[in-house]
Parts: C-alpha cells; structure tokens; sequence
C-alpha cells in the first residue's frame, strides 16, 4: 500500500507539482491541488499505464484522496 | 481552398485536408460547428480540391471533443417551454379553469412535440454529415487527444482510423443525463468493436484510455503526446500511394454505415431527449461549477 502511494504521488508530482508529494493520504487532492475532472482523467491514464492496468473510471467516482486512490489501485494489481 | 471558420478550419497539407477543430472550451458540437462541418462534407463532395486523404484534429490543449453543446441544447429546450408556456398562458386566462388545465396539459404536449421535432432536424443533419464523413472517398483519420466523449466520439467513430495520443480517454456519458448517444455512436461502436463491450461503456459511462482502445482494435495506433497530427500526416502519405479508385473500393468493402440502426438509434433518442428529467439534467449539468463534471 505505501509503495503504491508512493509512486501514484510521485506520478501525481510530475503532473500537478511537487506539493503532491508533500500531501498527506487522506486530504482532498482535488481541493489541494486545484485539479478538475479532466485532469483527474490525465492522472487516470498516467496511473493505468504506470501500473498496467485498467481502472474504470467509475471507481474514482467518490475518491478525494490519494489514500482511497491507492486502496483502489491495489484492488486491480 | 482554405477555410477559417468560427469552429474549424481546414487546409491541405502535402496529400491530406488537415480539418482543424478550434472553438472552445472543447470543440463541443452545436449549430456552428455543425454549419462548418456541413461545409466541409460540400467541399470533400467536389472533390476536396485533389487531396487523398483527410485528418481530423483538435488544436485545443483541452482535448478533441468534448461531445454534444449541451448548454445550447439546454437553452434551446428551455427557450422553447417557456415560449410556448407564455403563449398558452395568454389563451388560458381567459378560459375557465376546467378548460384552463386541459389547455395547459395539451399545450406541454405540443411543446414538447415541437422541440422532438426541431431536435429530430439537427439530428438529420448530424447524420447525414456524420455519414458522408463516414463513407468519403477519401482515407479518413481522426487524431485525438484528451477527452473524445459523447459526440465527440461519435464523430471520431466516423473516421477510417483514429490514431490516438496517450491521453485520449474515449466515453459515452449520455445515461448520466437521461439519454443516449445520438449522432449514430451506438451502431458505428457495434461496428467496430462489437456489442458487449459496447454496452459495457454505455451502461457504466466509463472512459477507455488509448491503450486500451488500442488493445481492443478501436484505435489504429498509440502515439506520444503532440504526436497524433504528425503521425496522421504519415499514414496519410502513405495511404496516397495507392490508387485512388482501389482505396474507394476497397473502402466501400470494408466500412458500411449502419443506416438501419442509426435510425433506430435517433428514434429512441428522440422519445429519451423531450422527457423532462433529460431537461432538468441537462439544468443540472450546465450549472455545476463544480471541478467533477466529467467523473461519473
């Protein structure tokens, strides 16, 4: 778990900037980083082709945080 | 010819018409761009000035297409209604109230009647352009970026290939709003990539990333962000080297335009859009300031 939300925030930094290190598991990125529903789509395909996989999108649908991001993509590796 | 409309532009380019799609926030399709689409089916029909092959890109950082105008459809609607509730409001007054209320019940009838019937006419115009892009003689290429969603997609499905950027994300977010896709994207994706996967994004709303796309058949090819025109460029000089006449045929082999489902497909459209929780969705969705519009 910690090694997958590692590197989705590392991902998340070299899209967004370096504060998406710096965040902490369960705040809002959506609030922290200013990002919109499009940009979340970008860091979408970044994560499923980091990671192989194939994420519906439905499954973002109630995630704010990097924390339930990383529990969602450890549910598909 | 050139042309430099209000939502695209085209020029040639070495074989290809490079028809470029530019009016923000993300090439949504309403009248405008539906008038220049229309143009330049007119123009491909004269023979597109001897160019082999046409591409189809968005110069928009923000994506290809981003699907139908919805504001406008939303405000045409609702200018509609409330033209239609004043009119009847001014006979009704005068009426006495058993009759005040049949006449206010039959004129929501009319209105709505009217407004499936002006819809029904710019959804004959989308698919008569929609299928002449579809069956053009020449090699058709849609290069997409971001979101292809909705009508967008549908117009990219009309394409011979579609070669797309890591970032495209391809959806169909119409059940979200009370519909379904209507500028003939159901049967032109039962087309390309067969019904159960057609379903799957119908009925969840999901996006599918290129690669995806690509391991599915629905994409020609992946290329690197900003790589999709240039890559479109080649396919096109080289789809040039063949024969025109052979290219045609070959393509009228290869590539038929489901007419009978796309019919059906605006029929149950059509019942679906005049419903009033499409109008009150459709109030919703271009409201929301919210940052999560296109998240299902």
């Amino acid at each position: 778990m910690n090694e997958v939300l590692t590197r989705l925030q590392t991902l998340a930094a070299k899209r967004f900037g370096d504060k998406a290190l710096t965040l902490d598991a369960n705040a809002d990125f959506f609030e922290a980083l200013g990002i919109d529903s499009l940009q979340a789509l970008d860091l979408l395909t970044d994560l499923e082709e980091a990671f192989d996989i194939e994420v519906p999108d439905y499954e973002l649908a109630d995630v704010t945080t990097f924390g339930g991001l990383a529990e969602v993509l450890e549910a598909r590796l | 010819m050139e042309l430099a409309g209000e939502a695209l532009s085209w020029r040639h380019h070495g074989p290809a018409l490079e028809v470029s799609l530019h009016r923000g926030p993300t090439n949504e399709i309403g009248t405008a761009m539906l008038r220049e689409l229309e143009a330049l089916v007119r123009y491909v029909d004269s023979g597109a000035g001897g160019a082999r092959a046409l591409i189809l890109h968005s110069t928009l950082a923000s994506g290809f297409c981003a699907g139908a105008d919805l504001r406008e459809l939303h405000e045409g609607i609702a200018e509609r209604s409330e033209r239609r509730r004043s009119q009847v409001g001014r006979i009704s007054r005068r009426l006495p109230s058993p009759l005040r209320a049949l006449t206010e019940r039959g004129a929501k009838r009319v209105g709505k009647a009217l407004v499936k019937r002006e819809i029904g006419q710019f959804i004959d115009r989308v698919h008569s352009t929609f299928n002449a892009l579809d069956e053009a003689p020449l090699v058709t290429i849609a290069a997409v970026h971001g979101p292809v969603f909705g009508g967008g997609f549908e117009l990219a499905l009309t394409a011979d290939l579609i070669i797309a950027e890591k970032s495209a994300r391809f959806c169909f977010p119409e059940l979200r709003l009370g519909i379904i896709p209507g500028f003939g994207g159901i049967p032109r994706l039962e087309r390309e990539l067969g019904n159960a996967l057609t379903r799957d994004l119908l009925l969840t709303g999901r996006s599918l990333g290129a690669r995806r796309a690509a391991e599915l058949g629905l994409v020609a090819q992946v290329v690197p962000r900003d790589g999709g025109l240039k890559s479109a460029r080649r396919v096109a000089e080289q789809a040039a080297r063949f024969d025109a006449d052979t290219v045609g045929r070959a393509k009228r082999f290869l590539k038929k335009t489901p007419r009978a489902r796309i019919a059906a497909e605006k029929k149950l459209f059509l019942e679906m859009v005049v419903e009033d929780r499409v109008a009150d969705a459709l109030g919703d969705f271009v409201s929301r300031t919210d940052v999560r519009p296109y998240l299902p």
